[in-house]
């Protein structure tokens, strides 16, 4: 398998080193020469110390029989570029990128990046299993000042046994879906709340402290 | 006209003026707010400080109603990545990125978005200049016309969520 690495950070020179050490053709770019220097020292001339996101240097790496690119540097739209020039100008069969924003997920796999990999999301989804149930994550914004926020209720939530709409909330803020089981369900006029539901509201970020108090109750010393 | 303009440096700063002179609407955007001291005190448009290739940024510029979109930003990749996300999210009228190699500008026209590059236009304009024949290369870019329904954008693998919500 013949791999070209874009980016010698620490990703792109491990992931070097591990495929040569394995047997695979590799080549790694990276546009700064000092740093170049110094991965050749270390591993042997298999760098190019050329910015693969020109087109012209891409090709000289001879992405145009590659089987597959690999865009590992710390800029997503130089990751995003690099990936979409070895697909679209060089035919390689499988790019691969590496995402820092997570926003930008979507936007890389719409515009034809074959695999994503967000460290970002990785570490953000192991976190995010470890915090207290009740804590209010916020899932996304939607506007300048609207969010979307997701409670996970645990027991003692003073929403428990009732229904979303009884729930008091400021005008401007409302409770859209509940996710129970893996499903989300819209509110019904018999959808009562229990505990280990994730409630998903939506309003203006300064009521977050009254979504919080709703939702979650008061939340003492934390 | 409504226009938006990404990256306030010299091209941006004179065009932002220029068209803010000629009674268009103007909004531009950088990273860095130092930027905006390009601006003449005359500017009259709005000026506001943002990463001109994040979505939520250029959506709360107005830049789904904008007739035209420019970026002009000093990275080529940063232009790339703004124009394709106006291009098949906020969908303005127009959009063009500056794209200074000329490999890329000439690939990404492919791929659907117009592309201007500064390389190719001081060549020719020096060549031209001493009496020697031009590059052949243009300084526009542009995408193919769009074939029946939205041609240019099947080109890229991406066209699928844009295509659909061409309703």
């Amino acid at each position: 398998m013949f791999v070209v690495v874009v980016g010698g950070g620490k990703v792109g020179y491990y992931l070097t080193r591990e495929l040569a050490e394995s047997g695979h053709e590799v080549v790694l770019m990276e546009k700064d020469r000092a740093r170049a220097e110094q991965i050749t020292d270390e591993i042997g001339s298999i760098v190019v110390a050329k910015d693969g996101c020109e087109g012209i240097y891409l090709g000289e790496a001879g992405a145009n029989r590659a089987d597959i690119v690999v865009a590992v540097t710390g800029d997503d739209e130089d990751n995003l570029v690099i990936c979409q020039m070895a697909k679209h100008h060089f035919s390689v069969p499988r790019t691969i990128a590496r995402v820092n924003n997570p926003l930008n997920e979507p936007l890389f796999r719409d515009l034809g990046v074959d695999e994503i990999i967000s460290p970002t999301r990785m570490i953000l989804g192991s976190i995010e299993q470890d915090i207290p149930v009740h804590e209010l994550l916020h899932l996304a914004p939607l506007s300048r000042d609207f969010e979307l926020i997701e409670a996970q209720l645990a027991e003692g939530s003073p929403a428990i046994g009732r229904n979303p709409r009884d729930i008091e909330l400021p005008d401007g803020c409302a409770i859209v879906a509940v996710v129970r089981d893996q499903e989300a369900h819209g509110i019904g006029a018999d959808t009562v709340l229990r505990p280990g539901d994730r409630v998903i509201a939506t309003g203006r970020d300064e009521y977050e402290p009254d979504i919080r108090r709703a939702l979650i109750g008061e939340v003492g010393g934390s | 006209m409504r226009v938006v303009i990404v990256g306030c440096g010299r091209t941006g700063a004179m065009l932002a003026e220029l068209l803010d002179a000629a009674g268009h609407s103007v909004l531009i955007i950088d990273i860095r707010t130092g930027a905006f001291d390009r601006l003449a005190e005359s500017f009259k448009g709005e000026a506001v400080r943002g990463d001109g290739t994040d979505e939520g940024v250029l959506r709360r510029a107005g830049a789904a109603d904008a007739d035209v979109i420019l970026f002009l930003t000093e990275g080529d990749n940063r232009n790339i990545m703004g124009a394709q996300v106006a291009r098949d999210t906020l969908r303005p009228g127009r959009s063009f990125a500056k794209v200074n190699d000329p490999v890329r500008a000439e690939a990404y026209a492919q791929l659907g978005i117009d592309t201007v590059c500064r390389t190719t236009m001081v060549a020719d304009t020096i060549l031209t200049a001493i009496g020697l024949p031009a590059t052949g290369l243009p300084a526009l870019f542009a995408r193919p016309e769009p074939a029946a329904g939205d041609g240019a954008r099947s080109v890229g693998t991406g066209s699928q969520p844009a295509a659909a919500q061409e309703g």
